[in-house]
C-alpha cells in the first residue's frame, strides 16, 4: 500500500502517516512546500517503521501545478490524505481581505483542485483495474455551523466537507471510499498558543487512530470524538434568531 | 501560556511561562531566564525558569547507520521511543538512567550515568556530536573537535548553554533483549562493598539498601548484577503502567512503613545468591512499571539527595552517612548504592570514581536542615551531590564538590550564555 499525504509535515498528517505506517507497513509520499522539514519527517518514518518515504513539493495554492504535481508522483498512491490546512486569525481576515483568501484558498479551493485531480485518475483506475483506492480528507467541527470566532476558517472547512459528501457519493460505485474527518481541537503546530479548552482537546495520535479505524470499518464520516458530535448536534439545533444573540 | 509547573519531585513548584519548541523554527528567546525541557524528570529546580521551550515537538529520528549503530536525532527523542525502535534491531541505548521517560537532550545535559558506569562511563561519553541554540538564535554545533569547550560545557551542564537540538551517538549491540541476572544479599555495609567490587566485571550492577536497618544491619542490600544474554530475542513490548489515580495523603509514608517496606523487599529474596532471566523493563526500570510513583509522597513531594564518595572515602562515608541517616528516621523508601568508574572531561557531569547512593525524602519538617548537615559531610569527604535530582543545596557546597565550575562559567560567558539560559538552580547556586 502506498499513501500520499499532502500537508506531510503538519502534526495530523504525520500522526496518519505513523498509523499506516505501523499498522499496514505502507510506504508513503509526503507532500508540501517546507521540504528541508519534510526530508527530516521522511528520515524519522523510515527510520522507525523501516517503510519507504520519499518526499515532493506541494503547494496547496499554486491550482495551476496540480496536475502536473499529480501526473509526476514517482509512485502512485493507493490512498491520499488530505491533510494541509490554514487556521489563519479570524480578526485579521475581517480587516484584511489577503488574509481571508489565503484561508479560503488553501482550504478549500487548494483542496478541492487536487481532489479533482486524484479522483479522475482514481475513478480510471479503479474501473480497470479495480484497485481498492481511498481518499482520507481532514475538514472540522468549525464547518458545521459559522460562528463570528473562526467562521472565514469554518466556511472553507465546510465547503470542504460538502465537496467530500458529493465526490463519496461519486465515487462510492467504484468502490472507493471517502472518508471525512471533522476533528475539534487539536493539540498541534496549528493550535500552538491558542487559549483552547483543554479538557476536549485532542492528540493527533488520537485523531489518527480514529481516522484509522473509520478507514478499516468502512465509515464514511467520522467526528473524533462523541462528545465533539453532541456539542456540534446541539450547536446546529440553536435557531438562528437565538444563534445571532449568543457568544459562542 | 502560563503554567504552574513541577520537577518530578514536585518540589519546589512555580508559575512559568511555557512554549513549545516547533519543528522548523528558530525561536526568538527570551533575554533572561530561559531553559529547556523535556519529560520534566530532573527532580529538583533544574528545569524551572521563568521560560520554559518544550523540546518534546522535536523527536525526529534523522539518520541511523545500522553498520555502527550510529543515530543521529533530534533532542525530544525520549528513551522509551528509542527502546521501542531499536531494542528489535539488537540495538540499546549505551547508557540508561533508571527511568526510560527522559530525552536524548535531557541525558546529555544531565550526563547521565547508568548501571554500567563503572565499566562504560556517561551518556555523554556515546555522544560524538551535538547541535545547540544559542541565545541570539544562532546555532553551534560541537563536538570534541570543534567548540570542544562548548561540548564539554554542555554535556552535564544542565541546559545552561543553550537549548539541545539534535545529537550524534552511538547506540550498543545486544544479543538479547533479557539479561541474565544475579541477585546477592548482603547483611552489612562491609559485605555489600565487598560484593559490588567482587562482581564488578558484570556490565550492569546496583544495590538495593535499606537504609531504615541500623546497627549490625547497617547497610544490609541486594546486589543485582546483569548481563545481556546472547540468545537472540528481540522482543519488545511495552507494557501499559498503571497509574497512582490521585496523589497520597503523606502521612502513609512514616518510619513504620517505610521500614515495613524495605523489610520486606530484602527478605522477599530467599537466598544469598540467585539468579534469574529479565527482561529491560524490570531490570532497567522498575520505577517505570507505576506510571507516576512520585505522588505516593503527599503534597509537600520529595526530595531525592545522590551523592558520591571518592572511593578512599566511600566506606567510611556511606557508613557515617547510613548512620545519621538511621538515627534520624528521615527513612528513605529505597536507597540505590552504585560503584562508578573514573570521572570524564566534562565540566559539571557528576561522577567520580567510587561509590555514589542515591536517596528519596519526603519533604517534611527538619528534613531540610538535616539535609544541610549530610551536605557538609559529603564535602567534608570530597563528594559532590547530583545537579539532576539537587532541590536545595547552597552555592557553597556546590562550588567545592565542582571543581570545573570556574571553566564552565568562562565558557558561558564567552558565549553569551550566561544572561540567557538559567534555571531557578543556577540563580540558587549562582552558577
Amino acid at each position: 500500500m502506498h499513501i500520499l499525504i499532502l500537508g506531510g509535515n503538519s502534526d495530523i498528517g504525520l500522526a496518519i502517516a505513523r498509523t499506516y505506517a505501523e499498522k499496514e507497513g505502507a510506504s508513503l509520499t509526503l507532500a508540501s512546500r517546507d521540504t528541508g522539514e519534510l526530508e527530516r519527517n521522511a528520515s524519522d518514518l523510515s527510520i522507525r517503521y523501516g517503510v519507504e518515504v520519499d518526499t515532493v513539493r506541494f503547494d496547496a495554492c499554486d491550482f495551476d501545478a496540480h496536475r502536473d504535481f499529480y501526473k509526476q508522483l514517482e509512485n502512485r498512491p493507493d490512498g491520499v490524505v488530505l491533510a494541509f490546512g490554514y487556521n489563519g486569525d479570524q480578526e485579521r481576515a475581517q480587516a484584511d481581505a489577503e488574509e481571508q483568501r489565503t484561508i479560503i484558498e488553501t482550504n478549500f479551493l487548494g483542496a478541492a483542485s487536487i481532489l479533482r485531480v486524484v479522483a479522475e485518475d482514481f475513478e480510471v483506475r479503479a474501473n480497470r483495474d479495480g484497485e481498492s483506492l481511498f481518499i482520507i480528507g481532514l475538514s472540522s467541527v468549525a464547518g458545521e455551523r459559522g460562528r463570528k470566532a473562526n467562521y472565514v476558517y469554518g466556511s472553507s472547512k465546510a465547503g470542504l466537507s460538502a465537496y467530500l459528501s458529493g465526490l463519496r457519493q461519486r465515487l462510492a460505485p467504484q468502490g472507493i471510499q471517502v472518508v471525512t474527518v471533522k476533528p475539534g481541537y487539536v493539540d498541534t503546530k496549528m493550535t500552538a498558543g491558542m487559549d483552547l479548552p483543554g479538557p476536549l482537546v485532542l492528540s493527533p495520535d488520537k485523531v489518527a487512530r480514529k481516522t484509522y479505524s473509520a478507514w478499516k470499518r468502512g465509515k464514511s464520516v467520522t467526528y473524533v470524538t462523541w462528545y465533539w458530535r453532541v456539542i456540534i448536534t446541539l450547536v446546529k439545533m440553536v435557531p438562528e434568531r437565538l444563534f445571532k444573540r449568543l457568544e459562542i | 501560556m502560563k503554567k504552574t509547573v513541577s520537577g518530578w519531585g514536585r518540589y519546589p513548584v512555580m508559575e512559568a511561562e511555557v512554549r513549545e519548541l516547533l519543528p522548523g523554527s528558530t525561536p526568538a528567546l527570551p533575554e533572561e531566564g530561559v531553559i529547556a525541557r523535556g519529560l520534566g524528570r530532573s527532580y529538583g529546580d533544574s528545569a524551572l525558569a521563568d521560560t520554559l521551550y518544550r523540546t518534546l515537538p522535536r523527536n525526529r529520528m534523522l539518520d541511523f547507520d545500522g553498520e555502527r549503530g550510529e543515530l543521529h536525532c533530534e533532542a525530544g527523542v525520549s528513551f522509551a521511543e528509542l527502546l521501542r525502535v531499536f531494542v528489535p534491531r539488537g540495538w540499546f541505548p549505551p547508557v540508561t538512567a533508571g527511568t526510560k521517560h527522559i530525552t536524548v537532550g535531557g541525558a546529555i545535559a544531565s550526563d547521565v550515568h547508568g548501571k554500567n558506569h563503572h565499566r562504560d562511563g556517561c551518556f555523554s561519553d556515546y555522544v560524538r556530536e551535538l547541535t545547540l541554540l544559542g541565545p541570539g538564535g544562532e546555532i553551534f554545533a560541537c563536538s570534541r573537535e570543534e567548540n570542544p569547550e562548548l561540548f564539554h560545557a554542555t554535556c552535564g551542564g544542565m541546559g545552561l548553554t543553550g537549548i539541545i537540538l539534535e545529537a550524534r551517538m552511538r547506540m550498543r549491540p545486544i544479543g538479547s533483549s533479557k539479561l541474565d541476572v544475579m541477585t546477592l544479599k548482603a547483611e552489612n555495609l562491609e559485605e555489600i562493598f565487598r560484593l559490588m567490587e567482587e562482581y564488578g566485571d558484570w556490565p550492569y550492577s546496583v544495590a538495593w539498601l535499606d537504609c531504615m536497618a541500623g546497627g549490625r544491619k547497617l547497610g544490609r542490600s541486594l546486589l543485582m548484577a546483569g548481563r545481556f544474554r546472547e540468545d537472540g530475542r528481540l522482543d519488545y513490548t511495552e507494557k501499559a503502567a498503571p497509574g497512582i489515580p490521585f496523589t497520597l495523603p503523606g502521612f502513609l509514608l512514616n518510619r513504620g512503613t517505610v521500614s515495613a517496606f524495605n523489610a520486606l523487599y530484602y527478605h522477599r529474596v530467599r537466598g544469598k545468591r540467585t539468579s534469574g532471566i529479565q527482561d529491560i523493563h524490570s531490570f532497567f526500570y522498575p520505577l517505570d512499571i507505576i506510571s507516576n510513583w512520585n505522588r505516593i509522597y503527599g503534597r509537600q513531594g520529595f526530595l531525592q539527595y545522590q551523592f558520591v564518595l571518592p572511593k578512599e572515602n566511600s566506606y567510611e562515608g556511606m557508613k557515617s552517612v547510613l548512620e545519621e541517616i538511621s538515627a534520624s528516621g528521615m527513612g528513605s523508601f529505597l536507597s540505590v548504592l552504585k560503584l562508578m568508574g573514573p570521572e570524564n572531561d566534562n565540566f559539571l557531569s557528576f561522577p567520580l570514581e567510587g561509590y555514589t547512593l542515591a536517596l528519596d525524602f519526603k519533604v517534611q519538617p527538619g528534613l531540610f536542615d538535616f539535609l544541610d548537615g549530610l551536605d557538609c559531610l559529603v564535602a567534608d569527604l570530597g563528594g559532590r551531590i547530583y545537579l539532576t535530582k539537587d532541590a536545595r543545596m547552597s552555592s557553597g557546597i556546590f562550588e567545592e564538590g565542582y571543581p570545573g565550575l570556574q571553566r564552565f562559567r568562562e565558557v558561558r560567558n564567552s558565549y553569551g550564555m550566561a544572561g540567557c539560559f538559567e534555571s531557578e538552580q543556577s540563580r540558587r547556586l549562582e552558577i
